[in-house]
């Protein structure tokens, strides 16, 4: 019933919904099809193991933006960014400063992972993925302000899905799987008041 | 072999640097192999339409969840030197449900939002810097929010330590649950 499910909104068809105009651009090169999920995973895994058996740590994202923050927060001022502790534990080492992080590092490289990949095959292009029934700019704030919420959970938790579902998770830690299974029940239960922003 | 490398000191904090560079970057080129850069695709897991974040996420977690289990069962891994998180109940539950709304609302979680942004989505972005704003808006509220943050500490405990049970048995019911679970997402996205 619904069109734009499966592989459909970024695959070869350019999404007609994507900064509003879609459908070939001449000389776009295709998109190719995405891997198939459980090898991804797989792949995912097995990085997640590569940094435990390397680093005796795992993999995370929010702990970069904690980090990112505390170095903003310090360069205008340094004083609070000293004495608040959820900044001053992302301060680092009084040397290499607070960016000089594994997490920050880490993103870094997802960030331009991710680049690659999708350069690679034929996906990078502008654009803004959303349901049909919602303007852009009404796409953006909920972005937005669902980056926001993220942020505050994120931070009360003590990590994300990075953090605490994926490293958490597959140590079996009590705590990461308490935010697993809280995390899908409250997107599910609220999924019916966002349902005009994606189908 | 022995590990973890960095524990036992096989190298130093720049190498651990780069070694995150590294990971990082093959982990960001298997989100985005998997669809996972695109937050429709990520939006269809919570509308029955689309499971792949479920398969993503969970095939990683029995993955790693084996390799781990396997590597100290060989002795080749120390799991007491990896970092376990602690566990706090409430606040765990609680920011787990917060970020939950965060997650449908916009699309994306913050490790796939940084893929979005990267590869010219600017609802990635969007996503990004309401992150930045979120954590800001909790570390500036943080003298007020600290009571909760700090309640209901267990300690860094396993789900097979509390349950009193072998952790290979708990590995067994997670790969035998995952297993049942992708066959009931394949019948799901048949039916959407």
């Amino acid at each position: 019933m619904l069109p734009a499910v499966g592989a459909a909104p970024a695959t070869a068809a350019a999404p007609p919904d994507a900064e509003g105009h879609g459908a070939a651009r001449p000389g776009a090169r295709e998109a190719r099809p995405y891997m198939n999920p459980y090898l991804a995973g797989v792949g995912i895994g097995l990085v997640l193991l590569a940094a435990f058996v390397i680093m005796g740590r795992g993999l995370g994202a929010s702990g970069a933006f904690s980090s990112a923050v505390a170095a903003g927060v310090s360069s205008i001022a340094p004083e609070r960014a000293r004495t608040l502790e959820p900044y001053a534990a992302y301060m680092g080492d009084e040397r290499r400063g607070p960016l000089a992080d594994w997490l920050v590092f880490e993103i870094v490289g997802v960030t331009i992972g991710g680049a690659l990949s999708a350069w690679l095959a034929g996906r990078m292009r502008r654009g803004i993925d959303k349901g049909p029934r919602v303007s852009n700019g009404g796409r953006l704030a909920y972005a937005f302000g669902g980056g926001t919420i993220m942020g505050i959970g994120a931070k009360l938790a003590r990590g994300c899905t990075s953090g605490q579902a994926l490293t958490g998770g597959a140590l079996l830690s009590v705590g990461s799987w308490l935010f697993i299974l809280a995390a899908f029940a409250a997107a599910y239960a609220a999924s019916p008041l966002f349902r005009k922003e994606w189908t | 072999m022995n590990a973890p490398l960095y524990e036992i000191g096989a190298f130093g904090d720049t190498g651990a640097l780069l070694f995150a560079l590294g990971l990082g970057l093959v982990f960001g080129w298997f989100l985005e192999r998997g669809g996972l850069g695109n937050a429709t695709k990520l939006a269809g897991q919570f509308y029955l339409t689309d499971l792949t974040v479920f398969k993503v996420m969970f095939s990683a977690i029995v993955t790693t969840l084996l390799g781990v289990y396997w590597l100290s069962k060989l002795g080749w891994l120390e799991l007491p030197l990896v970092f376990l998180p602690p566990t706090y109940v409430l606040p765990q539950l609680l920011g787990g449900a917060v970020f939950g709304l965060g997650f449908v609302m916009g699309g994306l979680c913050p490790g796939t939002s940084c893929v979005a942004a990267s590869t010219g989505k600017t609802d990635g972005l969007m996503v990004v810097a309401g992150m930045l704003f979120g954590v800001f808006a909790f570390n500036e509220a943080f003298p007020l929010l600290e009571g909760v943050y700090r309640a209901t500490p267990m300690g860094s405990v396993t789900i097979p330590g509390v349950l009193g049970v072998p952790f290979g048995v708990v590995v067994f019911a997670v790969v035998a649950i995952a297993l049942g679970a992708f066959r009931a997402a394949g019948w799901l996205e048949a039916r959407a």
